[in-house]
């Protein structure tokens, strides 16, 4: 299990039994368990609708979609079968924190996806976890395994005279799966591409069922949500940003690690203060501030408070809170390859812009660092990007380009640097490289 | 849906809600590039070409999947609108080959196309492009990825359209491919419509590839020859050194009954027409064997025996043996040269559907028969027997395609399961006599068929006679109920209509009263001898003569070869068949592809068949009935009516190459103005139906511009046909490739049987 990292600036809510074995059921409903969805029941659906969408809880995965208004998006009345998903293809370079849930607190994802269920009607709920996450699925299973046997879940739950059902699927090692609509083809056992919208899953999503489909964090914090009331739990965090975020520090920290913050927490405070700042005491060059699609940060542009409004004013998204930083040493060339071959990689290849763009900016990029790149190439870099920025299918293109255009407008100097045969000017020695 | 107004490019639109608004503005005219987009198809929004701006939406919006509303502003003419369709063909040529010049599709290519208009001349990458090796999946079908642009036409054509779902999409990303379902190659019906769909070159035909380019075609539309559905084909011929030879068969404007549509026996069949086994000289029996013989000397001996038996036995000593292949002049031209030049009513054809018992019943009731047009907009559907899927694809087709877009309800009642079930929202199983289920009012499939208000019911060719006729009964007594007949063979109705039947004179008008047919002079009133009939007197030898044109009793299982062995006995056929080399003299004929008139399909659907290939050597069937005619001393003036055209305009102002509309001969021809110079136009005998056969008054306009015209079952009622004739032949039911009597001949046909047995046994 790997080592918990600890601040006292940290407001921790999700992560609140995180190292207390509450993956056991019993710690968990010493640690006040399966108190919420009690309250939920008891409650009824339009009081949790209510109180998700007072406690200004945006979505986890990374778009910031406000909960409740979601929730509520969902008709009351359907002819089909209303579905419940929890988003747990947590693949986002950079991104390391709802594995840190499903490892530590698996029950409180069964509570709150029972929850979500109370709130829009459904009886049965899927937990969705990325193909990687085979040793989490166990632990997961093993969770829903014993809520079933405490009557926590099936018919009549709780003694509530409703049933759930859940369970548990692995997918199949495809980012693209993230994108809730591919997570659903890939739920129904099709090839994991995503689907047109409109339709939006609220109306149609699984199996044409209306469905509510939340990331892992999301689904976590509700049952605090309902334990704390809506209110509370926005008072904690940022205008219009309720609660806390856990972040994913990682890159050259002296502390990388997950850390639960107040919504609207700085930056740079996070990377200096909690994260025990720069490694080795280096200089900061770069923060990729939400995950690796995010575009990238400045030194002099990280003073700003982590929320999705406060770092979209700085020209760039909070994403998955998955924050990567880059001290002097780094190569932003390289950094630019490396993530561009992740995206080429996962490109699922429905639409021409992104199957293409990706491919052809991975062939640039090895091409450019290893230095063949001809001034052109730089301006072709970039105009690429462009052409593929908002014309994708979906937001994978989007990911793939905006980090890229970032680079180049503002590491361009750095691009130039490998022109005219130059070796990278960060080369490290092939035995190091080779660590 | 009610209508809203929309603007683009600030233009007002109306257009029903909900509508796509690539639709709209394609209606408008309007350009919208579109790759993925197909009308009918479900929607992918894959290929990005139709990305538009749309006022007050951050993104641009893809025009496939925008449905119109009230008020929406659109602009599809900016700078960034064409940007961004020129980064998408940037994108797409990236990894293209442009090997156009040696591209199948080059010269008819939508990629090349849209490169024109929208593209790019110069390339932004310098990196290899990624490369596989092409694929052969079947003799049908090659796929070339670095070609292909992953449109997903061809998954969806084969899936939502065909029912097949062989194709598929295996990797990721760049090295994604289209996949055939067996891995490394097909196992399906081999219908080629995935050639067809797909908008470049990657997919290509086996009998097609590197053989001509596109604009080195004459581009001729016509019908298929093979089965009775009467799809509108294209045949793609280029220049040979004997002749004309046909190197391909598509629907290439998408027009007629059929839209995109073509089976794979339409599409490949048609090489049975280049055949090695064509016959191309004319054959007489001299010292018990079939020797070549010049066309004059094959007609002079053939006129001068059928002048003497004529002469000494009678007319009615001589029997005619129609086809269900020829056209409708021709038909019509054999039945009237028996009756007026021979003397004779012993005329029939090879049935596969009894057309007399369906027009005996529904007859002076055109709004009881259904065209294939009526099919496709039909609510509600029947079928009691048959399997589309294999003897009768468009109809398959048609019917998939109502009840995908939700037009159709399907019911079938059949004596075993058929693939059409999957489409069927409701099955029953019947014995050989279905009206029990028709009227069993308890059962859910009973009642729901009794609930419709309009239905179309599709009866098969092998209910006959009473059994028919009851079906038709059960219908007639209900309002909203259409018929079609489901026979086989491209002309098996045409035959029926044009009077090649021993009791009935075209547009099924009875002997005894043939004041439509004066002009003939006079002809007996008594029926003459069915098909069987005549061969059971051949082989009493009670007839001296019988005239066999394009059918094969021989090849009937438990033929005797005896009985035509005493009989003088002149065959016109495409190959030495069975019958063919059992006769006196051999005429080789011209298929349905070398010659020019009308068809009728097994729904009463009248259509244009043009002269499309050419082979040295053979004649129409037109052209041999009036030379015999002629060497017989008939009066072609009587027997065809030509010269009464306009001789004002002897072809000076023609020019116009086969292939584009030559408006001047169409004009003519409309207004029936044509020459007609020679007794060998058709045309001038199509005049003369047109004239005289009940329920073929065409609008020439309509068939010459190609489209297809409905003709009634009967027009005249009450009459009864000859109880020995309801029985049809027996006609082969079968499988796509293995039915029907020209595929035996195709060398494409016979590639694409062997793979499937191939994969029967593989399996």
């Amino acid at each position: 299990m790997p080592k918990l990292v600890s601040h006292p600036d940290e407001v921790k809510i999700v992560s609140r039994r995180f190292g207390q074995g509450a993956a056991e059921i019993d710690t968990y409903l010493k640690l006040d368990g399966y108190k919420a969805v009690r309250t939920a029941i008891e409650q009824g659906s339009e009081w949790i609708i209510n109180e998700m969408k007072a406690s200004n809880l945006r979505g986890r995965g990374g778009a910031g979609f406000p909960t409740g208004l979601k929730w509520s998006f969902v008709p009351k009345q359907s002819a089909k079968p209303k579905y419940v998903i929890v988003n747990g293809d947590e693949s986002e370079p950079g991104t390391c924190k709802d594995h840190l849930i499903f490892l530590h607190d698996p029950h409180t994802i069964i509570e709150g996806t029972i929850i979500a269920g109370l709130a829009i009607g459904a009886k049965m709920g899927f937990i969705y976890l990325r193909g990687e996450y085979r040793y989490l699925q166990i632990i997961m299973q093993k969770a829903v395994d014993d809520a079933y046997a405490r009557g926590f879940l099936g018919k009549n739950f709780f003694g509530s005279g409703q049933d759930f059902e859940i369970v548990v699927q692995s997918g199949a090692g495809a980012y693209e799966v993230g994108e809730e609509s591919a997570l659903m083809e890939s739920l129904e056992g099709k090839r994991g591409v995503p689907r047109i919208k409109p339709p939006f899953p609220a109306v149609v999503g699984l199996y044409g069922g209306p469905t509510v489909i939340n990331n892992a964090e999301t689904i976590a914090t509700v049952p605090h949500v309902i334990a704390m009331g809506g209110a509370a739990f926005a008072a904690v965090g940022s205008e219009r940003n309720g609660g806390t975020r856990l972040f994913g520090v990682s890159g050259h920290v002296e502390r990388p690690g997950v850390y639960e913050m107040p919504m609207g927490y700085n930056l740079k405070k996070l990377i200096y203060e909690v994260a025990g700042g720069v490694r080795g005491g280096r200089a900061l060059k770069a923060v990729v501030p939400g995950g690796s699609s995010t575009p990238v940060l400045l030194p002099e542009e990280i003073d700003i408070g982590l929320d999705f409004d406060q770092v979209g004013k700085a020209g760039s998204m909070m994403g998955s809170a998955g924050v990567v930083v880059l001290d002097e040493t780094t190569c932003m060339v390289e950094f630019a390859l490396r993530t561009i071959q992740f995206y080429q990689h996962e490109s699922c290849g429905w639409c021409i812009p992104c199957r293409e763009g990706t491919d052809w900016l991975k062939k640039s990029m090895t091409r450019f660092h290893a230095g063949y790149g001809e001034a052109k190439d730089i301006d072709n870099i970039r105009y690429l990007a462009e052409n593929m920025l908002g014309r994708t299918f979906c937001p994978l293109g989007d990911a793939a380009a905006m980090p890229m255009i970032s680079f180049i407008k503002k590491f361009r100097k750095e691009f130039e640097d490998h022109l005219n045969g130059r070796p990278c000017p960060f080369a490290q020695p092939a035995e190091v490289a080779a660590l | 849906m009610a209508d809203v107004t929309i603007t683009v490019d600030g233009k007002t639109l109306t257009a029903p809600a909900g509508a796509l608004l690539i639709d709209v503005c394609r209606k408008a005219g309007i350009e919208i590039p579109a790759f993925c987009y197909y009308p009918g198809l479900s929607l992918q929004a894959a290929c990005r070409m139709c990305l538009v701006r749309q006022e007050k939406v951050g993104k641009l919006q893809t025009a496939c999947t925008t449905q119109v509303a009230e008020g929406q502003v659109f602009f599809t003419d900016t700078d960034e609108i064409h940007q961004a369709r020129k980064a998408m063909l940037e994108l797409l040529l990236g990894n293209h080959p442009l090997d156009c010049p040696v591209c199948d599709a080059g010269g008819e290519c939508e990629l090349q196309d849209m490169t024109f208009k929208y593209g790019a001349g110069t390339s932004l990458y310098t990196e290899a492009k990624n490369h596989r090796e092409e694929q052969q999946w079947s003799p049908a079908v090659f796929y070339d990825r670095p070609r292909c642009i992953l449109c997903y036409r061809c998954i969806r054509v084969c899936g939502e359209g065909m029912d097949e779902w062989a194709l598929g999409i295996q990797f990721r990303g760049s090295k994604a491919v289209i996949a055939p379902n067996q891995g490394d190659h097909l196992d399906c019906s081999q219908c080629g419509m995935c050639i067809d769909i797909c908008p470049v070159g990657a997919l290509t035909s086996g009998s097609y590839r590197y053989k001509t380019r596109p604009w080195e075609m004459k581009h001729v539309a016509t019908v298929c020859a093979h089965c009775a559905d009467g799809c509108k084909v294209t045949l793609g011929v280029r220049a040979s050194s004997d002749g004309a030879t046909i190197q391909r068969a598509d629907n290439r404007d998408k027009s007629g009954l059929n839209g995109d549509f073509l089976c794979g026996k339409g599409r490949f069949g048609f090489d049975f027409v280049h055949s090695d086994q064509r016959l191309t000289t004319p054959l007489i029996r001299k010292n018990g064997k079939l020797e070549p013989a010049t066309w004059e000397e094959a007609l002079r001996t053939a006129a001068t025996r059928l002048k003497e038996i004529r002469a000494q036995q009678g007319g009615a000593s001589i029997g005619v043996l129609g086809s269900t292949h020829t056209t409708n002049e021709e038909n019509y031209l054999l039945q009237k040269f028996a009756r007026t030049v021979l003397g004779t009513n012993h005329i029939d054809h090879a049935r596969s559907a009894d057309y007399a018992t369906f027009a005996a019943t529904l007859a002076g009731q055109p709004d009881r028969t259904a065209g294939l047009a009526d099919l496709a907009e039909a609510p509600a559907v029947l079928l009691i027997g048959g399997n589309p899927t294999e003897e009768h694809p468009l109809l398959a087709w048609t019917l998939r395609t109502g009840v995908r877009h939700h037009v159709t309800r399907l019911y079938i009642a059949n004596e075993k399961p058929i693939k059409l079930d999957r489409q069927a929202t409701l099955t029953a199983r019947i014995a050989a006599q279905p009206l029990a289920v028709l009227h069993d009012a308890t059962s859910e499939f009973g009642k729901a068929i009794a609930s419709e208000e309009s239905l179309l019911v599709l009866i098969d060719g092998a209910y006959t006679g009473t059994a028919l006729a009851e079906i038709l009964r059960w219908g007639l007594a209900r309002p909203g109920v259409r018929f079609a007949l489901v026979g086989q063979q491209a002309n098996a109705r045409g035959a029926f209509a044009m009077g090649l039947t021993p009791d009935l004179l075209p547009g099924a008008v009875t002997l005894d009263a043939p004041e439509a047919f004066r002009e003939y002079g006079p002809i007996s009133a008594k029926p003459g001898k069915s098909a069987t009939e005549q061969l059971a007197a051949a082989a009493a030898g009670e007839l001296g003569a019988l005239l066999i044109v394009g059918a094969n009793p021989a090849a009937q299982p438990g033929f005797n070869t005896e009985s035509l062995a005493k009989p003088f006995l002149v065959v016109a056929d495409l190959f030495r068949t069975e019958t063919a080399e059992l006769a006196d003299v051999v005429l080789p004929a011209a298929s349905l592809y070398e010659k020019s008139g009308t068809i009728t399909n097994t729904y009463g659907d009248i259509q244009l068949v043009r002269k499309a290939a050419e082979i040295a050597g053979v004649k129409s069937d037109f052209e041999i009935i009036v030379r015999l005619a002629d060497a017989m001393g008939a009066d072609l003036k009587k027997l065809v009516p030509f010269g009464k055209g306009t001789h004002a305009d002897l072809g000076q102002s023609r020019g116009a190459e086969a292939g584009e509309a030559d408006r001047h001969a169409v004009w003519l021809a409309a207004h029936h103005l044509e020459p007609k110079l020679s007794p060998l136009d058709p045309l001038a005998t199509l005049d003369e139906i047109e004239r005289l056969v009940p329920g073929y008054a065409l609008d020439r306009l309509q068939l010459f511009a190609g489209n297809a015209q409905h003709a009634e079952a009967a027009p005249k009622a009450g009459f009864v046909p000859l109880a020995a004739l309801t029985a049809p032949s027996p006609a082969p039911h079968g499988g796509l490739f293995d039915a029907g009597t020209l595929g035996r001949f195709s060398p494409n046909l016979a590639a694409l049987a062997e793979h499937q047995q191939q994969e029967e046994k593989a399996l």
